[in-house]
């Protein structure tokens, strides 16, 4: 190693160090889950008693939990007990350059077309590479809390801000919500979290890609999103480029709350380790995300492109408490290979005039096998509620299964709930259709995909719709034929 | 620059065609008319590259084994079939898709893409050759066009893609007298030195607005009659009757 780069490596390992590990050795909790385990987390993490007393009620409720059963996804038992629940983040393994690189990883990094400095810094490269990340994030942290937003890990949160995490912390998404919610309740180790002011309109768009320190938040992450008074935020998660990793399990949680008047989009996009060709390997990504209009006016908008893991089980949600606050959720959820994915959303209408539309684009390809599941429930309070459901499945070849499972109660007369849905293949005439013109079978299936898709796409910011198009083309190879 | 020769195709054991023999030289428009079912449909899918039926014969396009290629080889070599029912493909706007499928022919012919601006340029001339509104550009490729609309997207891409060889399967179908002379016009602007062009059709009304060199019968998959355009007059007269009797059996329309 260069004198400048060692350098350069020891300023970045500093500046990692004094991260939320700061004062702790690099180690790992033993395998398993108990109270102890849950205890050493919360320690480890020097957090005050109540979070740790949090983290045990979780704990507690979580064993008396049963599995849930009901989704339309096969996998074997999950062992609890042979998971690793704390490990203190390692800086990723430093490769000398390219090269290093999984050629197959390497490939695809082409395909989407990220530069070179990128697919560094992604696969943990070049150092300086680093560095020129940690210099944008610093400029960008020096923007944003000039307008008193506050964004930084959840464990900085905990330290710095403690009276606003304990006062939204299990607010939308209870600790008794669901078993993969509850686990994580009790042993999430960090994730995100965000703070939007009354009246102000953040200045650019929130991105865990500039978060530093970001990379290993672990298998079970916590999002935390309070949007004040007329604040107003457009949250991104994950990017295109393909992520392995070797945690199996993966059941995150994400809260958001918008006040009166303030506006929460969050936007996904989702390209985990599905499992090789064969269906092996790949992430089970059991993520509950919920946002809740708490305000009168208020909005909270989920858009998510999900087109890797092995298994997706998730359904981004809004409550719609505050008077014509809006919800809206729109989805491209793709399978192919052996993938499964049971997705959709839940629209909870409490308060009047409330207002939501989801538009759910399912695609299977091999042997995917791909489910919507929605929730549409106009309480009796929610007088004038209105819900547009969309829900549009696309079949590529003859393997592969689309199911929709719509459930809808309403309790007031004054509702209008509509649900449209259809199912079509790509056909060969569509396909023949294209390639008389000069276009290429792959090219051709993934115009008529992207096309498919085009209500979703529209809804993400332009950069990340780009590179959404790139992903799904790309997600598709081979699978044509 | 077209030479066909005793083309059989079959689906599903069914025979449609039953040696065709045809050449066509560069230039030169064709017209093939023939009852419902005589396999004018099937013919024009099999020279683009539909791979559904069992084929013997030979097509031998400006001395290249035409068969053997892909459809989107044929696109690049110069073929082009405007379809008789357009493809609808939702979300995908029709300009994208044009530009698309132009610069796709362009890189397989070793070409520079063309930017989004330029093409712009080029579609917006070509598109007046066909009275298109330029809304139709930003709209979904053939959605909720009508039958009319949808045809002259076809002769459209057409002059967009500028083929050396076209194929204009029943074009005039479900057009009424207006939008036939827009078309018409259309492919009369495209008919010129290199480029030939076989001309599908049922009715005779069509050939009033292109006049075809050459007009041939097709009855039973097979060719029984050729001519000039007198052909196709008399056709109008007497009807496909006399032809279909010298088939050996009645075939289904495909």
């Amino acid at each position: 190693m260069s004198p400048v780069q060692s350098e350069i490596r020891e300023f970045t390992d500093k500046e990692y160090k004094y991260g939320f590990v700061t004062d702790l050795e690099m180690d790992t909790a033993p395998r398993g889950l108990s109270e102890d385990v849950v205890r050493l987390i919360s320690a480890k993490k020097n957090e005050p008693e109540w979070l740790l007393a949090w983290r045990l009620k979780a704990y507690r409720h979580w064993l008396t939990m049963l599995e849930p059963h009901w989704q339309n996804v096969k996998h074997p038992p999950i062992d609890y007990q042979d998971i690793i629940y704390y490990a203190a983040p390692k800086p990723k393994k430093n490769l000398k350059n390219l090269d290093e690189v999984d050629p197959e990883m390497r490939a695809m990094f082409n395909k989407l077309g990220i530069s070179l400095a990128e697919q560094e810094r992604l696969s943990g490269v070049a150092v300086d590479a680093v560095v020129d990340s940690v210099s944008v994030a610093t400029t960008f942290k020096d923007k944003l809390s000039k307008v008193g937003v506050i964004f930084c890990s959840f464990s900085e949160a905990v330290k710095n801000h403690s009276e606003l995490v304990k006062k939204y912390l299990g607010s939308v998404v209870p600790y008794t919500d669901n078993r993969h919610a509850t686990l994580n309740s009790a042993v999430f180790s960090d994730g995100s979290f965000c703070f939007i002011p009354k009246g102000v309109r953040c200045p650019m768009e929130l991105s865990t890609y500039f978060r530093i320190n970001a990379a290993d938040t672990g298998q079970f992450e916590r999002t935390l999103i309070i949007a004040e008074e007329h604040a107003t935020v457009s949250y991104l998660e994950g990017c295109t480029a393909p992520v392995r990793d070797k945690n199996q399990l993966h059941a995150a949680v994400v809260e958001l709350i918008a006040l009166e008047g303030a506006s929460i989009k969050y936007s996904t996009v989702q390209n985990w380790y599905p499992g090789d060709a064969k269906g092996r390997g790949g992430i089970y990504n059991f993520v509950t995300k919920r946002g809740k209009c708490a305000g009168n006016r208020s909005k909270i908008s989920w858009t998510q492109v999900e087109t890797g893991s092995a298994i997706t089980w998730k359904y981004p949600s809004v409550i719609l408490q505050g008077d014509d606050s809006v919800g809206e959720f729109y989805s491209v959820a793709l399978t192919a290979n052996y993938q499964q994915a049971d997705t959709g959303t839940k629209m909870i209408h409490i308060g009047k005039n409330t207002k939501s539309t989801i538009v759910s684009k399912g695609i299977s390809a091999g042997h995917g096998q791909n489910t919507y599941r929605g929730l549409v429930k106009i309480g009796k309070s929610a007088s004038g509620a209105r819900n547009h459901t969309q829900c549009d499945s696309l079949l590529l070849g003859s393997r592969c299964g689309a199911h929709t499972f719509p459930y809808m109660e309403v309790k007031n007369k004054t509702a209008q709930v509509e649900h449209e849905a259809s199912t079509s293949k790509i056909d060969e005439e569509q396909l023949f259709y294209c390639r008389q013109r000069g276009i290429k079978a792959e090219d051709a299936v993934s115009m008529i995909v992207n096309g498919f898709c085009r209500d979703v796409f529209k809804e993400l910011p332009m950069e990340f719709a780009v590179e959404a198009q790139k992903l799904l083309s790309v997600s598709l190879e081979g699978c044509v034929g | 620059m077209l030479e066909i020769k005793n083309l059989c195709a079959k689906i599903e054991g069914r025979e449609i065609l039953r040696g065709i023999d045809l050449s066509i030289q560069a230039g030169e428009v064709h017209a093939i008319m023939g009852p419902n079912g005589s396999g004018k449909s099937t013919l024009s899918q099999v020279l683009a590259g539909r791979d559904i039926y069992e084929l013997s014969g030979s097509v031998l396009f400006n001395g290249k084994d035409l068969l053997a290629l892909s459809p989107e080889d044929r696109a690049a070599a110069g073929v082009f079939l405007a379809f008789q029912y357009p493809i609808e493909i939702p979300g995908v706007g029709n300009l994208y898709f044009l530009r698309t499928a132009y610069n796709a022919i362009r890189k397989r012919k070793g070409l520079e893409e063309m930017d989004a601006i330029d093409f712009l340029a080029l579609a917006k001339e070509r598109m007046k050759l066909v009275e298109m509104d330029p809304s139709f550009m930003s709209r979904s490729v053939n959605e909720g066009f009508s039958g009319g609309e949808k045809k002259r997207n076809e002769v459209f891409q057409m002059a967009i893609l500028e083929p050396t060889f076209a194929i204009m399967d029943e074009t005039d179908s479900g057009l009424d007298i207006d939008a036939l002379k827009i078309v018409a016009n259309g492919v009369n602007a495209l008919r010129g030195k290199g480029r030939a062009i076989l001309l599908i059709t049922h009715y005779q009304r069509l050939l009033d607005y292109i006049v075809p060199d050459h007009v041939h019968v097709l009855a039973n998959g097979k060719i029984v009659r050729s001519g000039d355009k007198a052909l196709a007059l008399e056709l109008e007269k007497t009807g496909y009757a006399e032809f279909e009797k010298r088939g050996e059996r009645p075939l289904r329309s495909v």
